[in-house]
């Protein structure tokens, strides 16, 4: 997998990647298919793991070849030792955890830095849905309200508040929109929000 | 995976014999021994496509196929070896090896002991996982094998494939690790030493000297069977199969077989006590209970592993409580805290410890998409 294949595939992991050094230690937490331990791996001879928990990804994950372990992110980061990675990704899983303050405080413990990503509830599409009196179904947000997986809604401002309280510092904060960031009113433009955070 | 998948069809069993005497962990040794194989596929020219699979307590050599004399006699991982299967015979050549002090031809305690002329029975030395995979590697060598491509086993098999990174880490590639542990626990231990009785105290055992007497402790082995079978299933799969059927309809009011779990149970045990030897069921048991990698380490996996160097898969079943996933999370910690490349499977099943042995879609795509990366790297 090289930078142009990832950039065609998830423009947003290709946006991401670059803030991950050349040979980093890395933990994908809820890694899905793989795509991105996959880049790290051939393209930046990074090493590391992704966690997962659905056994469809599981497989894809072995067919590509990156290291996989099957467990759930409710669980914690328990198998991994204080410290033990460069960077540990949470790349657009955060909103689907019942424990998302645990798991954060524990991504803090296991990694220097994290990069997480979260739909942002605060882009202008959903605010107006939300005025014309209905919850927000959009590309960034396909769900219905009944059977969304995204159990936490969070803007840009709210999970800032949150990465300080569990002991990460926002080094950047970006509003990605069709992977291409906004710096223009971005908790308003930007459909994903991504942080890079440093333990303190 | 299923019928469009073939057997390996007829296999040949091949003894291979040792001169040399083997030095054992407990400081015995024996003196001069021979191994039953079997081998599927063909070894490559560069010898870099062999792998060894490990076998647990009951089973023996005969991993895939079937005798020209006994087709139904197929052997225990049929459904995983084979052309075409998880582990393809079309890419790798597999080995099956029979451990010692087994009862399936490998030298056992119902062959000769050199010292006495007459069958081993009791004086059969304790033989430990390790001390298995000093043979296995032994056997390597008459095969002209360097390296494997992989070492795989399920259970006390997964045991053997552990041990092997430990003992020899240049000697393979990857470690395939299924329903496994690290180590007993005190429970698995209890059952272990149940069954033990059961066995020393049938008075058809005679101390383990039972051949010269022509009788077998066959009451001892079926109780051993009955209660390893009891931890090979789940309490789910338990109630599904057999719930509270009566064989008969209606209670019996006596203690002959009322339950069909029971039918089952004693059907197991009585077609156990016809083939499997009484001493065989002690040593290996004990070779289960005496595996501890890290013990020489105070304890610590994680050192026990530090100087592996193969690539790791691990699979476990959430209804295997004999070796549950937390037992293969063990590993796969200490493996991850020696930054190893590791993937790892927690198999949703319903079927308890026998899982391993059965046809799981998710578990047998997994060990396949493993395999065809291993014969990636071999093209």
């Amino acid at each position: 997998m090289n930078f142009s294949e990832l950039k065609v595939l998830r423009p947003d992991l290709a946006f991401i990647a670059h803030w991950i050094k050349q040979g980093a230690h890395v933990l994908d937490v809820g890694c899905g298919d793989g795509v991105m331990l996959d880049y790290l791996q051939t393209d930046k001879q990074c090493s590391g793991y992704g966690t997962e928990i659905a056994d469809e990804q599981v497989l894809v994950c072995a067919q590509r070849g990156i290291n996989v372990i099957q467990q759930d992110m409710e669980n914690g980061l328990g198998i991994f030792a204080d410290n033990a990675f460069d960077t540990v990704l949470c790349l657009s899983s955060l909103q689907m955890m019942k424990h998302v303050e645990g798991l954060l405080r524990d991504i803090a413990r296991v990694g220097n830095e994290a990069i997480v990503s979260f739909p942002n509830f605060g882009y202008w599409p959903h605010r107006t849905a939300l005025l014309r009196g209905k919850m927000p179904v959009s590309k960034a947000l396909p769900y219905e309200w009944y059977d969304t997986p995204n159990v936490r809604c969070a803007t840009i401002y709210d999970f800032a508040d949150l990465a300080d309280d569990v002991g990460l510092d926002v080094l950047e904060c970006v509003a990605l929109h069709e992977g291409k960031p906004i710096t223009f009113l971005p908790n308003l433009r930007g459909s994903l929000a991504v942080f890079r955070l440093k333990k303190k | 995976m299923e019928e469009c998948m073939s057997s390996i069809g007829i296999v040949t069993p091949q003894a291979y014999r040792f001169d040399a005497p083997l030095i054992l962990q407990s400081g015995a040794s024996i003196a001069d021994y021979t191994l039953m194989v079997e081998t599927y596929g063909s070894l490559n020219a560069d010898k870099s496509n062999a792998v060894l699979v490990c076998h647990a307590l009951n089973a023996s050599h005969h991993v895939a196929g079937y005798y020209a004399d006994q087709p139904k006699n197929i052997g225990w991982w049929d459904n995983m070896v084979g052309p075409g299967k998880p582990l393809d015979t079309d890419k790798f050549f597999v080995i099956g090896v029979n451990n010692l002090g087994s009862c399936f031809g490998s030298t056992g305690p119902m062959h000769p002991n050199p010292a006495t002329g007459k069958p081993y029975g009791a004086d059969f030395p304790v033989v430990t996982v390790e001390d298995w995979v000093r043979a296995q590697a032994r056997l390597a060598d008459v095969l002209g094998i360097q390296q494997f491509a992989a070492v795989m086993g399920g259970s006390l098999g997964g045991m053997q494939a552990l041990a092997w990174s430990m003992l020899y880490p240049d000697r393979l590639r990857h470690c395939v690790v299924i329903a496994s542990t690290p180590k007993l626990s005190a429970q698995n231990i209890a059952f272990n030493d149940v069954a033990r009785q059961a066995i020393l105290t049938d008075p058809d055992f005679h101390g383990g000297d039972f051949y010269a007497h022509q009788v077998v402790p066959r009451r001892g082995l079926r109780v051993a069977r009955m209660i390893g079978h009891i931890t090979y299933l789940s309490n789910d799969d338990m109630a599904e199969k057999f719930g509270r059927e009566l064989r008969n309809g209606e209670y019996q009011f006596g203690f002959g077989v009322d339950f069909e779990i029971e039918s089952y149970l004693r059907y197991q045990g009585d077609k156990f006590s016809d083939y499997f030897d009484a001493n065989t069921y002690l040593l290996i048991t004990k070779a289960l209970d005496y595996f501890d990698p890290a013990q020489a380490y105070g304890g610590n996996l994680t050192q026990a592993l530090a100087n592996t160097k193969a690539e790791f898969l691990l699979a476990s079943f959430t209804t295997d409580w004999r070796f549950s996933p937390e037992r293969s999370r063990e590993i796969v910690q200490a493996l991850v805290d020696n930054r190893r490349k590791v993937s790892y499977a927690e198999i949703d099943a319903p079927h308890g410890h026998d899982a391993f042995l059965l046809d799981d879609p998710r578990y047998l795509n997994l060990v396949a998409a493993y395999y065809n990366r291993i014969a990636a790297e071999l093209a």
